[in-house]
């Protein structure tokens, strides 16, 4: 299986007035394709920077970033945004879906900007509803669904353009626990299916379902449970 | 285009979440709009109101006065000569193709008498021609004829303000009144005409037949001299041309060369009317600058409620951006916006401008233009607002982080 994601001795430096921020202070890890992965650690740990990085939201200060193979490092906005469109997904912690607007027009924005003409767009929009479990809900607003709806619309905006890897950025933090396994064991089907998601959580029974845990402490790499591709034991009676 | 389409549709949909408010920020644009286009409506109403006293005189008219005259080493002033007379007045007419009509005419002074009432008033003497230079319609009676003229009969034509003051409401037609002690019958009565631009009454006229107030009545020396000749041209653009025609033939029949002085003018009275549409036009301006402030006012308040909304909506860019979205579609998406609240706002503002001046223009009887170029300049003008107080905030929006967009509560 190739490598997906690829970081070698990644730092990433803010300087904040006269302070030196130096959230990431070389990172070395790599994703293949296909794998389940959690990244951990407390906050300020620069787990959040680690994503934002592998997201194509920010650049390394120094070291290296290839997604795909490619160095993402030395390109411009506009790239970077084309980038995000066609590898990457991301699902938030606070869905972000826009407001106002039905579930499978939430689901089509990544294609709108990836300019795809509207009837392609629909169909992949539902087809990505229905592998969330959301078929006959597309015409629904979003403040018409639940949490855990929301979240699959989420899901179903990040699968859309069929991505390398879906990130999501603590995707269970709204949510009570039931949903929670709900939206993790959709998190697994897709993984089985073949799709490469990389998830930051703080909670070790979310962890638990991905099949490898990354652990950040102060910017560096804490530890890596690699070696256990696949998928984790779903701890669900743990949970309830 | 599909990408325009789009970020119309996004606009739409983001303006129709806050109806109310949109309107309101509109609402600048829409009286900005509405006072530009009741302004210059009004101003060009003004305008043409002038312009009509002015066309008064007549239409495409040039004025032909005799030069000045040297006698005895004193020269006199213009309008002196003697040298212009009634056959001038006749052959410009028959051999200038671009005249339509020649009238010359005399001009005296005196005083009427009708049973007790007396009146000083202008004399004029006139041909047939007069009337149809001048565009004077008789109110009643009828013209002097050119048989008036040859037979130098003793009628005449009252202009209102003369038959209000020897005759008060009476019918004047058919009786007979005394000019310079001489009897004269009123055979018509000329419509009313008001004010000259110069703010002369050209009313206070007695027209007479041309030679009738040569011989009898202003008599001079040169019996076959006339004051002025009115020249009619067929048209606007011809003004020009019948002018030189007008100069070439009066050169030849006076023999003017390099031994002759010219002894005539010829004055083009569009020229007048040019002077005085000018100052409207300034008038026009001067209003319609000050209606646009009120636009500009307008475009503010647009660039404050844009930048309110882009920073409501930072989670919005957040998304958009991590989703795939270009610095550039978010720029045009709010740039669309702005320009279709200023457009919106123009439309609105347009229909009340024009219904304004409607308003005004039955309420005070003030005639009111609104021409279509004033409707186009002030629709660009309003998606100009648009595009200028709302880059601004569009850039705003398309320059912010995404991460830090996505964490903004």
């Amino acid at each position: 299986m190739g490598e997906v994601v690829l970081l070698r001795d990644v730092a990433k430096v803010y300087i904040m007035g006269e302070e030196r921020v130096e959230a990431l202070k070389g990172v070395s890890f790599s994703v293949s394709s296909g794998e389940f992965v959690s990244i951990m650690g407390a906050s300020g740990s620069g787990k959040s920077t680690c994503m934002n990085v592998i997201g194509c939201l920010d650049v390394p200060s120094s070291g290296a970033y290839l997604l795909d193979g490619v160095n993402v490092g030395e390109r411009s906005n506009n790239e970077l945004a084309e980038i995000r469109n066609r590898k990457l997904g991301f699902v938030f912690q606070g869905f972000n879906l826009l407001a106002r607007t039905t579930a499978r027009e939430n689901v089509e924005l990544p294609l709108v900007y990836g300019r795809l003409p509207a009837a392609q767009r629909k169909a992949r929009a539902l087809a990505a509803l229905d592998r969330v479990g959301l078929a006959g809900r597309e015409s629904h607003y979003s403040n018409q669904l639940s949490g855990g709806q929301q979240q699959r619309v989420a899901i179903a905006r990040a699968l859309v353009n069929e991505p390398s890897i879906i990130l999501a950025d603590e995707p269970t933090g709204n949510l009570d626990s039931k949903t929670t396994v709900e939206i993790m064991t959709i998190f697994q089907e897709l993984n089985r299916q073949g799709i490469t998601i990389i998830m930051v959580t703080h909670e070790p029974e979310v962890a638990a379902f991905t099949g490898r845990q990354i652990i950040f402490r102060d910017g560096l790499v804490l530890s890596d449970s690699t070696g256990r591709p696949g998928t984790g034991a779903p701890l669900v009676e743990a949970r309830l | 285009m599909s990408t325009f389409l789009q970020s119309l549709l996004i606009a739409v949909r983001a303006l129709r979440v806050n109806k109310m408010r949109a309107l309101l920020t509109m609402l600048g644009i829409i009286i900005g709009i509405a006072a530009v286009i009741a302004m210059v409506a009004i101003g060009a109403g003004a305008s043409k109101m002038i312009a009509d006293q002015i066309s008064s005189i007549g239409s495409n008219l040039l004025l032909v006065i005799p030069g000045s005259m040297t006698s005895g080493g004193m020269r006199s002033g213009s309008g002196s000569s003697q040298t212009l007379t009634y056959d001038d007045a006749r052959s410009i007419k028959a051999e200038c193709p671009s005249v339509a009509e020649a009238a010359p005419t005399v001009r005296g002074s005196g005083q009427v008498v009708y049973g007790n009432q007396n009146w000083s008033t202008v004399l004029n003497g006139v041909t047939p021609e007069m009337v149809v230079v001048r565009d004077w319609a008789l109110a009643s009676g009828r013209n002097i004829t050119q048989s008036d003229v040859d037979g130098t009969t003793k009628n005449c034509l009252l202009g209102q303000t003369v038959a209000d003051n020897l005759f008060c409401a009476a019918d004047p037609i058919g009786k007979v009144i005394r000019i310079k002690k001489i009897p004269f019958t009123v055979i018509g009565l000329l419509g009313r005409k008001g004010q000259s631009p110069q703010g002369q009454d050209q009313d206070d006229v007695i027209y007479l037949p041309l030679r009738t107030a040569q011989r009898k009545l202003l008599g001079s020396q040169f019996p076959n001299a006339v004051g002025a000749i009115m020249i009619q041209a067929k048209s606007s653009e011809v003004l020009k041309k019948a002018e030189e025609e007008v100069t070439a033939l009066l050169n030849q029949r006076h023999r003017i060369g390099p031994s002759r002085e010219v002894d005539y003018s010829i004055r083009n009275l569009s020229e007048i009317l040019a002077v005085s549409e000018q100052s409207s036009k300034v008038m026009s301006l001067l209003l319609g600058s000050v209606a646009s402030i009120s636009l500009v006012v307008g475009g503010i308040g647009i660039m404050n409620i844009m930048l309110v909304s882009v920073t409501e909506r930072t989670r919005e860019i957040g998304i958009r951006i991590a989703i795939g979205a270009k610095r550039r579609d978010i720029l045009l998406q709010f740039l669309t916006e702005a320009v279709l609240l200023t457009t919106c706002g123009g439309i609105i503002g347009m229909l009340l401008g024009v219904a304004g001046a409607r308003l005004v223009a039955t309420l005070v009887g003030w005639p009111t233009l609104v021409s279509l170029n004033t409707i186009v300049i002030a629709f660009a003008f309003s998606a100009g607002v648009g595009v200028f107080f709302g880059f601004y905030p569009a850039r705003k929006a398309a320059s912010l982080n995404p991460i830090e967009a996505l964490r903004y509560e």
